[in-house]
């Protein structure tokens, strides 16, 4: 029997501290044990292969929401796919459970382990479609496989190719498509069993940036229109903040980042994270800049605070309270505002002239706000301009 | 054409012989078909990692399929006929013929099938395997239609080298064109029947291989052809 989704085990124990403008939002489950039923369940994954030095997966546990977008994001070689293969089981993996859709997956063999499968439907990098069957026969297959009749079968496709726009592609093969148009055969062939969960490795790690889009966006769609939980395995941010609700970070087989997409992006606890989100978010100043700070305060030096903007607040005049109230000359460094699934964030860095003591008034300033603040380094004061020295 | 300038009786020698070369060539090709499939089949899923893993299976049956391969046909063909007179209750004539022709050509179509049936890509039995088949509908629905455009130039390769093949064991009481060049062509002097032995073959060699390219290429949807307009 499968437990409740309320006695849920807190699986994933986050040991750094959250920060202020977050504590009590993101809960060791990404917050799906309070969002609704659970589609998927991971418990103490760990995969070692003979051959590998460490293990693949590290004790991996993950939850993931019912009708959610979930992404895994991760360097190549993290194990991400490692991980999702253990989902349908191709992949066995060392110890651990994986429960889908209140089946224990890790469990299952044989008959059982294959009729399991047809709930989980699976879109792959490469598209993996029959070069020997058309488009409707490639559709067509995961029906034939489980022993639906040709009559049903004829009469299932039709509304399939039509989800994914491919209707007058039905007699096409594969060859003859763009990578867009055999992901989305893919798709079809995907859902054609009523899956409850789709997974998805590098679905569109293939294709370009505008094809990317348009997957994301059917899929997005799909996951919207048929309440259709999908995994989303990538290497690219993007793909996650197009369309992912929540996002894990996968790094060595280790899970070290979870929870809701925007308060991942906002708050990253882990560098690798931050690097990751680094051409999304401007959470890490350019190395030019941040080569210039110091680590400690010094007599000719200012603080350089950076403020993580997210949701509401960011309509509040922040600069201006900041200079007419705490009377700091603000130097602006670094800025950049991105929206993350429908939310503003923006994070700015800048050097807070003449801030002195003040700096925990300014702290609790931005906290009241539901801003998160923290200095971040020093930056040497500017000469007086009659002062300057000749080199600089 | 060619038989307007032999004698009648020569035309009809000929004639009989092609009958005999057929039956050789055609039943042993089907035999080696229906044989050596299955075993191509085997010793790809066997092998480790693959859907039937079996591992020590496997080496069996690739030792067996390379002991025949390496035996040459002429000495294949003695040592079986116990087993040859098992089978059809004699060893000379073209039925008896055959069982070696089958026992030496389905080897090297098992080898060929396998060849094939590995090049499909590894991601099409994950993606066939993510939908819940069996190994039986993966090899079905997967392995074969996928492979068979290689299955069919391995077939035309096993025809041509059975056609050649069939010329050796003619000479061992299973008639046919080969036998006919020899008896006639070389051991009577006339080397008018040897020619036409040599033509006819050329001809049906030919025209196996272009039959087996356009057959290849007519199951292949790997790359996009152009389509005529009607
Ligand atoms: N069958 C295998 N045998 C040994 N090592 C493997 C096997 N499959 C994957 N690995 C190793 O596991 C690690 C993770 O691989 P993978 O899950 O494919 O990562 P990702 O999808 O994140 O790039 C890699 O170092 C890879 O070499
Ligand atoms: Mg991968």
């Amino acid at each position: 029997m499968v437990s409740p989704v309320t006695a849920l085990p807190q699986s994933l124990d986050f040991k750094q501290p959250l920060t202020p403008a977050v504590q009590g939002e993101i809960e060791p489950d990404g917050g799906n044990a309070a969002a609704g039923r659970v589609a998927v369940r991971i418990e103490n994954l760990t995969k070692a292969y003979e051959s590998a030095a460490g293990p693949v997966l590290d004790d991996v546990s993950l939850t993931i929401g019912e009708g959610h977008i979930h992404g895994i994001i991760g360097r190549s070689g993290a194990g991400k796919s490692t991980l999702v293969r253990c989902l349908n089981k191709l992949v066995t993996p060392t110890s651990g459970r994986v429960i889908v859709s209140d089946r224990e997956i890790t469990s299952l063999d044989g008959a059982a382990l294959r009729a399991a499968r047809r709930d989980i439907g699976m879109i792959f990098q490469h598209f993996n479609l029959l070069s020997s069957r058309t488009v409707a026969g490639n559709v067509a297959l995961p029906l034939e496989v489980a022993g639906v009749s040709k009559a049903d079968i004829r009469r299932r496709i039709p509304p399939l190719l039509e989800l994914v726009g491919l209707t007058s592609k039905a007699d096409a093969y594969p060859s003859e498509l763009s990578g867009g148009q055999k992901q989305r055969v893919g798709i079809a062939r995907a859902l054609a069993l009523d899956p409850k969960v789709l997974l998805s490795d590098e679905a569109t790690s293939a294709l370009d940036p505008e094809t990317t889009e348009q997957i994301l966006h059917l899929l997005k769609d799909i996951n919207r229109r048929l309440g259709l939980t999908i995994l989303l395995i990538t290497h690219e941010m993007e793909v996650v903040r197009a369309i992912a609700s929540h996002v894990a970070v996968l790094e060595h087989g280790k899970l070290i980042e979870n929870g809701p997409t925007f308060d991942v992006f906002a708050f990253p606890k882990s560098p690798v994270a931050r690097s990751f989100l680094s051409s999304i978010v401007a959470h890490d100043l350019p190395p030019e800049i941040a080569g210039r700070l110091l680590p400690e305060a010094h007599g000719d030096t200012d603080p350089v605070l950076r403020i993580v903007f997210t949701g509401d607040a960011a309509h509040d005049p922040v600069i201006a309270t900041l200079v007419e109230r705490f009377r700091i000359r603000p130097n602006i460094l670094h800025g950049r505002i991105d929206y993350i699934d429908g939310k503003p964030l923006g994070v700015l860095t800048l050097i807070a002239g003449g801030l002195g003591e003040r700096l925990p008034d300014v702290l609790s300033y931005l906290s009241s706000l539901r801003l998160f603040g923290e200095v971040i380094g020093h930056a040497v004061r500017p000469a007086a301009p009659g002062a300057r020295r000749a080199h600089s | 054409m060619l038989f307007d300038l032999l004698p009648p009786a020569l035309a009809g020698l000929i004639l009989e012989s092609l009958k005999q070369t057929a039956t050789m060539v055609v039943v042993a090709a089907l035999l080696s078909t229906l044989i050596g499939l299955p075993l191509g089949i085997l010793l790809v899923a066997t092998e480790p990692g693959h859907i039937l893993e079996r591992p020590v299976f496997n080496r069996v049956i690739g030792t067996v399929v390379n002991l025949v391969r390496s035996t040459p046909f002429i000495i294949l063909m003695v040592a079986i006929i116990p087993f040859t007179r098992l089978i059809v209750g004699t060893t000379v004539g073209t039925w008896a013929a055959v069982v070696p022709l089958t026992v030496a050509i389905t080897p090297l179509f098992a080898r060929l099938a396998e060849a094939a049936m590995r090049e499909v890509d590894r991601g099409l039995i994950e993606a066939a395997e993510s939908m819940g088949a069996t190994p039986f509908q993966i090899i079905a629905k997967v392995l074969v239609p996928e492979a068979l455009p290689g299955i069919v130039a391995g077939q035309t390769v096993t025809l041509v080298s059975l056609i050649g093949y069939s010329a050796m064991a003619g000479t061992v009481g299973g008639g046919g064109l080969g036998d006919l060049g020899i008896r006639f062509g070389y051991q009577r002097f006339m080397p008018e029947v040897m020619l036409a032995v040599v033509v006819i073959l050329v001809v049906i060699v030919q025209s196996v291989q272009v039959l087996g390219d356009w057959a290849a290429r007519a199951v292949n949807h790997r790359i996009a052809r152009r389509r005529k307009l009607a």
